[in-house]
């Protein structure tokens, strides 16, 4: 079979970096290639050159063999090529049928005529398994099903090569292995699909080829029957990476975080996301919530850290009650957060980095002197957090936050987190969307503090990390508590049937 | 080499270049204008626009200066709303509101002896300005009422409020106008009086501007020093930017809004007090049914200053020079009317800046790099 895409020898280079380098990937008819390499490796570069946002400064790209010029994505749109972006683009008061239609509208003397445009997606969403209510409004339907939406877009508009981008960070497991069915039928109706990410366990389950980016150069191309996930990992990183993460026994000391019977109320329903959770976690332990993404645990943190007022109940560190401190005094009394959005709640894009570094710390004394900013003891700070945790940015300290990787954006997070010198440490999904290497960078520095004797609190979706890196297990199930166990006296079958309620056991602290 | 680089596209110098880029297309923008009005004095009109408050020598000048004082204020009081993420669409109804507190005080507060007078009154126009700004600033806040609506709102309950509170305390019906303040209450002249006259025979022509010029820069200096030095400005432009994540840091966002909203209708309140306090030869409140120009025109001068206190002084500045020249063309042909079309014109096309603000470094960096590509930060998505 031929290639349908060849995008041969780009070069693209920014002011002070080169971001592809000579870099060559074909695409065969009707398979599934994946697109692997760590953040800030030139992926998305490269797929944005295939899509038209970039021009290369060097290469060609050739559709079924004739060389093709891509100024833009109404071309790359011509081209029969799709994109379904990280973030995706969806108007979010329209229904889904208005969005798919978007920019394709079919008119009749400049009125709408909606009939056919149904029919179609109705007819599209029936043959590729995608079952979605074509008037539901978006903002009112979850993300598995907006990307589902996106995936129909591309289809409406009969598009053969679908590119996705990290498809799947945004996603449950369950949704993840919908996704993976999807694509797979997607291809079997004739489809070509470029598939970006940095899981190897997903390329691992549908991909046929794998070219692997590093840097901005280009490794290889494997097939990906005869590779093994190490030797991916080892391609994509240059080294050798451990799935397992390294740990001592836990020793755990006194109480750190204690919490009783904590009631939260849902965002706009009558129902309480978080129903008289009772809990504690100890000095030197990391104790880890599971469950299924939206079962209370964001309820949970927030009513913790303050950010939401709680119903009900009380919060304790080290034995002082912070039930009625606000956030700023939560704090201070040793509270450290690593919040489950970034943009939104962890970081002020517009800000650079020193002043993200400081944002939890700068009225302390060190950094101001009758309120006037110490702009010298800033950047000092900032230099020693930077080196200390290798976080990596265009202009050092001046650089914007919006500019960085995903990966050093969160790097800063975890830095400024845990410079705080916390009691108890919660970590909301901390290593979502991030690359290997850096996720054995986070669970290292969570390992680290644990060690010396602080108590973490991380709430994860993915199993294979809350099996490698907790101490204690602590399953969340439509806002209750329903199993405290260890990981190493359950299996990931029967944590799974926790997860879905079909098991509890009475928790006792 | 770099530095040179670094100085032509540093922020500074940049923003500058735009504004005065924008200021040009305006300019060329009101000449057309003219065109379309009365071919025949355009150019002479234009010139006229042009010399702005040289026209009538050094006491035109301090005219310019004069009407830029109030400018100077309302503009700050928008930029800096703006620079904290608000909206302060309501300038000239802290504006009125503080220069009615100001002649009220100025008139009736005659127990007080000389610089105290004068000072008591600024300080009652700035606090009655806050009140004003201190209602949408805890609608904002803790109802979730847009700034915007509530601010436009209390502009017109401001102005119908002045206008009576005026007419039942210190109006003068036979000029229909306010009262002449007391004397201790005239802001001194601050060594002005020396530069900006006119000679006329033996004795001077004076021009009215007074200190009220210096406390405006003053004050301009102080908050570029709030937003940019202190910990307090930090915290207002955190909340400004993204309000979830000060929450989340600790700040107390709604608090935060409030006291932003309050120092900028301060701000406002103390520029109708630098405007009335200026004795007989000065400005007097008309009693009329229009909301205060000074408190609109915050806005274009907040624009063209990028809402940069410093910036601020400049823009208020040249707005005043291009309206001074703008009421001397009545010399020419031009009704009132097409002249304050001009005037206006040229002002808001030039606030257009912000849009040039990006425009301009694209261009140079694309001719000193052709290989730069423009795009990349505005990729958010990309990975670099």
């Amino acid at each position: 079979m031929g290639y349908v895409i060849e995008m041969l020898n780009i070069t693209k280079e920014f002011p002070g970096i080169i971001a592809n380098d000579n870099i060559t990937l074909q695409l065969e008819k009707g398979e599934i290639h994946a697109l692997l390499g760590e953040n800030g490796a030139g992926k998305s570069t490269l797929m944005s050159v295939l899509f038209g946002m970039y021009q290369p400064e060097k290469g060609i790209i050739k559709k079924n063999g004739q060389e093709v010029k891509i100024k833009d994505p109404n071309d790359a749109n011509n081209l029969n090529i799709g994109m379904v972006h990280q973030h995706f683009k969806l108007v979010h008061n329209f229904t889904v049928l208005q969005n798919i239609i978007l920019g394709v509208e079919t008119t009749k003397n400049g009125f709408l005529k909606m009939d056919e445009a149904r029919e179609k997606v109705v007819a599209l969403s029936k043959k590729y398994g995608l079952m979605v209510n074509p008037d539901s409004i978006i903002d009112e339907i979850t993300v598995g099903m907006q990307q589902r939406v996106e995936i129909l877009k591309m289809l409406y508009r009969e598009n053969e090569v679908l590119i996705f981008d990290e498809p799947t960070a945004v996603l449950t497991p369950q949704e993840i292995d919908e996704l993976m069915k999807i694509m797979k039928d997607l291809t079997a109706e004739g489809k070509s699909i470029l598939f970006i990410t940095h899981k190897l366990n997903e390329i691992k389950e549908v991909a046929d080829r794998c070219t692997v980016l590093r840097k901005g150069k280009y490794i290889g191309t494997i097939n990906v029957k005869e590779t093994s996930k190490e030797e991916m990992s080892e391609m994509m990183v240059g080294r050798k990476i451990s799935f397992k993460t390294d740990k001592k026994e836990s020793i755990p000391g006194d109480i750190v975080l204690k919490v009783r019977e904590l009631t939260v109320s849902s965002k706009g329903h009558a129902n309480k996301a978080v129903k008289n959770v009772s809990f504690d976690v100890r000095r030197g332990e990391i104790v880890c919530i599971a469950g299924i993404d939206g079962n209370g645990q964001s309820e949970l943190v927030y009513g913790l850290t303050g950010l939401t007022p709680i119903d009900k109940g009380q919060i304790y560190i080290n034995d002082k009650d912070v039930t009625k401190l606000n956030v700023r005094h939560r704090n201070l009394n040793g509270l450290a957060h690593i919040p489950e959005d970034r943009h939104k709640d962890g970081l002020v894009l517009d800000f650079n980095l020193s002043q993200n570094l400081i944002l939890k710390k700068y009225f302390m004394p060190e950094f101001q002197k009758r309120s006037f900013i110490q702009f010298n003891a800033i950047n000092e700070y900032g230099q020693r957090l930077l080196e200390k945790f290798d976080i990596r940015s265009g202009q050092g300290l001046r650089t914007s936050l919006r500019s960085m990787s995903g990966g050093n954006q969160q790097k800063a997070i975890v830095a400024r987190e845990i410079d705080l010198d916390p009691e108890i440490l919660i970590a909301v999904q901390p290593t979502r969307g991030l690359d290997v290497g850096a996720i054995e960078y986070i669970h290292k520095q969570l390992v680290n503090i644990r060690d010396e004797g602080k108590a973490v609190l991380l709430i994860s979706l993915e199993l294979d990390e809350v099996m490698n890196v907790s101490d204690r297990i602590l399953v969340i199930f439509e806002g209750e508590i329903v199993a405290n166990v260890k990981p190493e006296d359950v299996t990931i079958q029967e944590l799974g049937l926790y997860m879905a309620g079909s098991k509890r056991n009475e928790v006792v602290i | 080499m770099k530095k040179a680089k670094d100085v032509v596209l540093g922020d500074g110098l940049n923003n500058a270049f735009a504004s005065i880029f924008a200021i040009m297309i305006g300019l060329v923008f009101g000449f057309l204008i003219l065109m379309i009005s009365n071919p025949a004095e355009a150019v002479n009109g234009f010139i006229i626009i042009l010399k702005g408050g040289f026209s009538t020598g050094p006491k035109g000048l301090g005219q310019v200066l004069y009407f830029a004082t109030p400018l100077i204020l309302t503009g700050l009081s928008v930029g800096f709303a703006f620079k904290t993420g608000l909206f302060n669409i309501g300038a000239a109804g802290q504006f009125i509101m503080g220069a009615f507190a100001a002649v009220y005080v100025g008139v009736k507060w005659t127990f007080l002896p000389a610089p105290f007078h004068w000072m008591v009154a600024i300080a009652m126009a700035a606090l009655v300005g806050g009140l004003w700004a201190l209602i949408p600033g805890l609608m904002k806040a803790y109802l979730n009422v847009h700034e915007v609506i509530s601010t436009i709102m209390m502009n017109y309950i401001g102005m119908y409020t002045a206008n009576f509170l005026i007419k039942i305390t210190v109006y003068d019906s036979k000029k229909a106008l306010s009262m002449n303040t007391a004397e201790t209450a005239v802001l001194p002249k601050g060594g002005l009086d020396y530069i900006f006259y006119n000679p006329l025979g033996t004795s001077k022509d004076l021009s009215t501007v007074n200190s009220g010029i210096w406390i405006a820069i003053i004050f301009a200096v102080i908050m570029y020093i709030v937003l940019n030095k202190t910990t307090f400005g930090y915290e207002l432009k955190a909340c400004g930017f993204n309000k979830y994540a000060s929450k989340y840091a600790g700040i107390n966002e709604k608090r935060n809004i409030v006291l932003s909203m309050v120092i900028a209708g301060a701000l406002a309140g103390m520029g109708g007090a630098l405007l009335y306090l200026s004795g007989g030869n000065g400005r007097h409140i008309k009693v009329v049914d229009m909301l205060a120009v000074e408190g609109f025109n915050g806005i274009p001068v907040a624009l063209l200053g990028l809402s940069n206190p410093i910036g601020i002084i400049f823009s208020a500045i040249f707005i005043s020079y291009i309206t001074q020249g703008g009421n001397y063309m009545q010399t020419l042909d031009f009704v009132p009317e097409v002249i304050d079309i001009i005037i206006a014109c040229i002002i808001y096309f030039s606030a257009f800046s912000l849009v040039f603000r990006s425009i301009i470094p694209r261009i140079l960096r694309f001719r000193k790099d052709k290989q730069a590509n423009q795009e990349e930060k505005e990729n958010e998505g990309g990975e670099l």
